[in-house]
This record gives structure tokens, sequence and C-alpha cells, in this order.
């Protein structure tokens, strides 16, 4: 017998995507903001970044490493998931509390139910969750640059304290990530320029809340009702949350419909619990409530195959 | 300008598709004719159907386009020598490393006399083409493999008015269907314009992609012909987007039509027909010579000088890459056929049959294969021209779940292996599907 060659199935050829590349993009495209909420918020903003990302990636690398499973750290997601995490906590968050929420977002939220792929909601959301719920007066702590606002109470309320240019730029308190606006949306345009994210789940999302602001201040007789829906939209972290936390693949519907679903229904809830609810914020809650849907979105079968046929009864 | 020189824009565009390197370095590559092989091994099924009856013995003295093996049915097709020389026998012979098949063995004389007694095939009407399908040994050449007169003799209540023509040729690397338009004009002109007369068509659509523009330039002479008075022959130019040319696909792009799951072309009035499927037909028609030789391009990795050779069927594989000048050593894995659907060869052992068109030779393969879980980024289910979910397909499959199988409608797959090429997580996902698919068909029975 001569030489053997490899047989495998095919197709033969694969495109170039890879996990660990999209997981990188998504980093890549969340640095600008980071970076700069570094040099907004000071040296504390970068430790709270480095302390969660390594916290993360050293927890799923332990995981691995005790229950003998193949390394997964290599694939970026726990270190994708640290810096969401660390982008959603006030620069003024103690490490210690930083590191706890790294630990629950690997071990608990992603991990225990299977690891990557299978966690039902977004890990850096339920971390921020959780310690928002252990730790709620270490968690409400904001700070400078522009002042020592604590927004525990509803932001909205104040909006009229900051400028369009404040939110915009971010130059004013809030988490490490969120304040940033042009950075996330540039990064988001990168994001959708590389085909990494589909623009339905942000465009639904914001475009869900900007609706419903709008309507708000038409039926509480504001004056300006474009600024008050611009400034809406532009505070707090419905920037990040719907441009990099909503658009997680493992907890977002597949189909586009699904997606416009998903988003609205995020908007929906943000603007609820935003407006009528006693919560400062309504991103995480929104997202996570449609994380838990999203099974079910996933389930409507949207549009029949090429061809499709009924099938005929068999009981005649 | 007149508007019968214009291409057609597609009447509607699929769901999905993938877009692939197009790789086609062969494409200039004129087509050379391969020395004959000492020996081909001619393997008995070369088609869907029923294998063909050896009709010759050990010893025989047999020519090109001589018959040797008979059709045995309706869905079967004849079988004839590809060179001139001796009978040693009908053989079981392990062609691909796996489980040995029938095939009649010739030792070739190396003079390649064709058979004194081929003449034209005349062609009084329709019934005549798809006796002359039958007789050239003529299969789907596309890949498929379907015995062509089957297609070409419709039941009566099916109205055939059009004809489809497909040199899309989307699967990456392979030129032969592309070299046919460009070298063999004449013949798809005379043999166009043969099928509408006979046949009574309304209409013929032949379908290029767009990436081709010198067949698209060659092709231009047969929709622009002389002979077509009432501007019924007309050339599509469709988006390069895989699988363009699978048979379902290219049937909605020229037509708007949806041939429904389990039904035939022939269904919603159409025929189609590979470019070079339709040239072989009329080169029987008009010299008499049958199925013999197929152009393969040889392509891959692995080859320097990528070629188009004209390489009579049976002719071991290993005797293509050894004239190729391609040494095995630094071969990883062969493929017949394009890198999307194309099958994997494990032996050097296995024959150019009537349905090749390709063999890739791919070198050590530096491309990312690295597995991880299912991100559910949702690609797959973008990506698949028949509106599947290949990922929700994989999960039922690992759970043993083939319950889920016919909600998930996995019989509509078509196999097109797009799903598998874009994961970024390298699930094997046609792979799945084509599992699943035999399961449920296991389960009808």
């Amino acid at each position: 017998m001569s030489k053997l060659f490899k047989a495998a199935s095919s197709p033969h050829i694969r495109h170039e995507d890879s996990t660990a590349g999209i997981m990188f993009d998504v980093i890549l495209a969340l640095m600008p903001a980071a970076v700069y909420g570094c040099i907004m918020f000071g040296y504390k903003a970068a430790l709270v970044l480095l302390t969660t990302v390594a916290a993360a990636v050293l927890a799923e690398c332990l995981w691995n490493l005790i229950l003998k499973k193949p390394q997964t750290v290599t694939d970026f997601s726990a270190a994708l998931t640290g810096l969401l995490l660390g982008m959603n906590l006030s620069p003024r968050t103690p490490l210690w509390i930083a590191a706890i929420g790294s630990v629950a977002a690997i071990i608990v939220v992603k991990q225990m139910f299977g690891g990557l792929g299978y966690n039902f909601v977004n890990p850096a959301l339920s971390a921020r969750v959780i310690l928002l719920v252990s730790f709620p007066s270490f968690m409400t702590v904001f700070s400078e640059p522009t002042s020592d606002v604590v927004t525990s109470a509803t932001p909205l309320a104040d909006i009229g304290g900051f400028s369009l240019n404040d939110l915009f730029f971010g130059t004013h308190a809030g988490c490490i990530g969120e304040t940033s606006v042009f950075l996330l949306l540039f990064g988001g345009l990168y994001l959708i320029i590389r085909r990494v994210i589909n623009p339905i789940i942000p465009l639904s999302f914001i475009g869900t809340v900007a609706l419903f602001a709008a309507l708000a201040a038409l039926f509480t007789g504001k004056a300006d009702i474009g600024e008050y829906t611009l400034k809406y939209i532009l505070s707090g972290g419905l920037m990040l949350g719907a441009i990099f936390m909503a658009t997680d693949y493992v907890t977002s519907p597949t189909a586009n419909l699904g997606k416009l679903i998903f988003g609205i229904g995020c908007g929906a809830i943000t603007f609820v619990i935003r407006y009528f609810g006693s919560l400062p914020e309504g991103v995480s809650y929104s997202i996570l409530l449609m994380n838990i849907v999203t099974p079910l979105i996933n389930r409507i079968p949207f549009g029949r195959p090429f061809g499709y046929i009924k099938e005929v009864k068999k009981d005649a | 300008m007149s508007t019968k020189e214009r291409a057609l824009h597609p009447v509607k565009r699929i769901h999905g598709g993938a877009h692939l390197p197009h790789y086609k370095n062969s494409a200039e590559c004129e087509t050379e004719i391969l020395p004959p092989p000492p020996k081909v091994y001619i393997p008995l099924s070369q088609h869907i159907g029923a294998p063909a009856n050896p009709i010759v013995n050990k010893g025989d003295k047999v020519y090109v386009g001589t018959v040797i093996g008979e059709e045995a049915g309706y869905i079967s097709a004849p079988i004839h020598s590809s060179v001139s020389g001796t009978v040693n026998g009908v053989i079981d012979k392990v062609l691909n490393g796996s489980s040995p098949v029938k095939c009649i063995e010739i030792e070739s004389d190396g003079e390649m006399t064709p058979d004194p007694d081929l003449k034209p095939f005349r062609i009084r009407k329709a019934a005549d083409l798809a006796e002359a399908a039958k007789r050239c040994g003529l299969v789907g050449l596309g890949g498929a493999g379907f015995p062509a007169h089957v297609k070409l003799s419709p039941s009566k209540d099916s109205a055939i008015d059009t004809l489809i023509i497909n040199a899309a040729e989307c699967e990456p690397y392979i030129t032969s269907d592309y070299r046919e338009c460009i070298e063999n004009v004449d013949g798809i002109i005379a043999a166009t314009y043969l099928l509408r007369d006979k046949l009574k068509l309304q209409k013929v659509i032949i379908c290029v992609e767009n990436n081709k523009p010198k067949a698209i330039e060659k092709l231009m002479e047969v929709a622009a012909n002389k002979q077509d008075v009432e501007d019924t022959v007309k050339l599509m130019k469709l988006p390069s987007t895989y699988p363009q040319g699978a048979e379902k696909v290219i049937i909605y792009s020229a037509t708007g039509r949806k041939v429904p799951l389990g039904k035939l072309p022939s269904d919603v009035g159409c025929i189609v027909m590979n470019v070079t499927s339709l040239a072989t037909l009329y080169r029987f028609i008009s010299t008499g010579m049958p199925l013999v030789s197929k152009r393969i391009t040889v392509d891959g990795t692995a080859v320097t000088e990528p070629k188009n050779l004209l390489v009579p069927i049976g002719t071991p594989i290993g005797y293509v890459l050894e004239h190729m000048g391609v040494d095995t050593d630094n071969v990883e894995r062969i493929i017949m056929g394009g890198p999307m659907m194309g099958q994997p060869v494990s032996s050097p052992e296995a024959v150019i049959e009537k349905r090749s068109n390709a063999i890739l030779a791919m070198g050590q393969s530096t491309a990312n294969i690295h597995q991880t879980a299912c991100i559910r980024c949702g690609r797959c289910q973008r990506t698949c021209p028949m509106h599947l979910t290949p990922a929700r397909v994989e999960t039922a499959y690992r759970k043993g779940d083939t319950e889920a199988y016919k909600e998930l409608n996995i019989n509509y797959c078509i196999e097109c292996g797009s799903c598998s090429y874009i994961c970024p997580a390298k699930r094997p996902l046609t792979e799945v599907m084509r599992i699943a698919k035999g399961e449920l068909r296991r389960q009808k029975k």
C-alpha cells in the first residue's frame, strides 16, 4: 500500500476569523474608551481595570487547571469579561471588590454553567449587579473629574446639570468606561465595519430609549425635546451597554429579527427602570432580563427554510 | 448595442451565502492533454443509480469510446473505455483506501486509437436527445453524477420552459468549466440552439459568476448569436457568492422559482445543465465520442504550477500528480473536487471519474482550525443558503436529541459547507449536518 493522505470532512478551507480573533477585536474596540477613562479618572481607574482583567484571567486559568480542563485563557474571552466589568465600575471601587467581581463573573456566571458559550447571562454585567447588591455603599461612590457627584440618585433628575458636551466627551462622573460616548461610538463603528457586531441591537436599543424619552418629554411638556432626548441617551451606561454588552454573542439572539426584539426589549426596560423605578440606572438590569429571554427568542422560527413544504399529516 | 448584448441581472438573490477567496490560479492555463497512463481502472458506478453491467472480458481489445459496461436500469449509465488497449478483467480494487469497488482494468497500448465504429448521432426529435445523453454515458458533471438522460426526458405533466446552463463554477480553485467556455464556445453555441429547438424551450439562461469577465465575453457570443432571432437565449451575471452554482440556488437566481423539498428542477419547469455536460453531449452528437475523458484542474497549496489537464477517465490520481511533478511527500491532503464540497481522497490509487473536475493537493495546513465552544455568533445561520440553524443542529446532535432534527428542518440542507467555513469556533457543522441527515433517513425506514 502506498502512502495514505489525511482525509477530513469537507469543507476543506475555513474562514480566517476565530473566536480569539473576535474577542481580541472587541478588546481593541474598547481600548480607546478604557484609556480615556484612565486619563480622566487617574491611576485609580487604571488599577481597577488591571485588577479586573488580571483576576478574570487568573480565575479562568486556575479553574481549568484545578478541573483539568483544556486551557481556554488564550481565547481572550476571560480578559474581555474582566475589561468590561472594570469599565462598568466606579474608579473609586476598592481593588478587592473589583477582584471579587471578576472571580464571580468567571467562576459563578461563566464556568459553573459550562464555560464559554453556555452562560445564560452576560458575566461582566451580572458580576456588576452582584457587586452592586453586595457592596452598595462602595459601588455607588463616583468621583472626579468634574465633581464629587454621587449619581446614586437618578442621573436623569439632575440631567440639567450637565451639558451635551460633557456627556458626549465624558467630562463628568461615572463608571470608568461609560462616560466617553464618542470613543464608545468609535469602538462600535470599528466592530460594525469589521463585521464583529451587527448594528441592529445597538440601534434598536438606543432608538427605543430615545423614542420613549422623547415621548416622556412631550407629555411632561419639556421645553426642548431634542436636547432632553439627546441627554437621556448620552448619559449613564447606555452606550457602553448597547454597543458592547447587549451585543454579546452568547447571550443575545442569533437571528436578525430576534436581535431587533432583543434591542427593543432592552430599550423599553431601560426606560421603565430609569423613568419609573427607584434605581439610578436600568441598562444592566434590562440587558440581564433580555439575556434570560434570549433562549425563548431563539426558539421563534424566523422564516422558513428555502423551498419549504408543509408537512403532510399522515392521519388521512 | 442591442439589448441582446447586455447581460441580465439575477431575478432573486438567495439568503446568506459565503464570500470565498477565489484561488482561480489556473484560469489562464490552456488545457493540456495528459499522456495515457499504463493502466486505467474504470469504476462501474460513477453515477447515482445502479452500477453498469460489464460487457467485456479479459483479453478483449478495446478502443477509446468502446462500450465496456451497459446501463442497468433506468437510473443508470453506460461506461466506455477511455484508452485503447486490452481489458485485464473486472476486478475489485481499493481505490480510496476504504472498501473495494468493482472496476474494469484496461491496459493501455499508448495509441489512444478511437473506436472505428463511432459515428455522429442524428437528433430528429426531442426524445433523441435523451437517447444521445444515455449513449454518451453522460452524468451530471457539476458533481452530482445524476444520469443526464433522466433529466432530458421529463415526465409529460411537467412543462419545461427554461434551460439553465450552469457555468457559475462557484467553488474556489476549479477552472475546468471556465476553460470549456473559453476553448469550446462553438460547441456550446451549437448545443444550446440544438437543445432550445428540439426541446421547444421558451428561454435559455446561461449563468456565470461576475468574477469571470473573459467567460462572460465568450458566452455573450452564445446569447448574441444570429440564430437567436426571437431573443430567447440570455446571459446572466450572478454575484460570486457561494454556493451560487448549487442547483436550487441557480434556479432561484435565474428564474425566481423555488424548488420545493424533495422535488426536481423539472417540477418548476427548469432543466439545469452544467456547461461541460452540454459540451460533452454535443461532442457525442457531432462525433460519436462518448464521455471518456475529463478536463481536470490540478491545483492546491502543494502544487507549484497549476494546470488544466484532459485526463482519461480511470486514470489514477498518483499518475496525474507524478506527471505534474508533485512530490507526494509534501502533500498532506488530496481533495477530489472543490475545497467546499469535494471528497477527501486518502490514496493516490483513487481514479478520475466522470464527475471529477479537480484534484487539489494540499500541503501542510497552516489554517487556524483551533476549535472552541460555540459562541453563538449566528454566522452559520446568516450564511446558510437554505435558511437553517446549523449551530442548533450541532447542539441537538451532541445532546443526542434526534427528535429535534425534524423541527430544525435538517433535510433541507444541501451540504454546501458554508456553515463550517464561516464558523469562527471551527465547529464541524457541515459534518454534523451530514451525520444527522443520515440518522433521520434511518429513522424513517
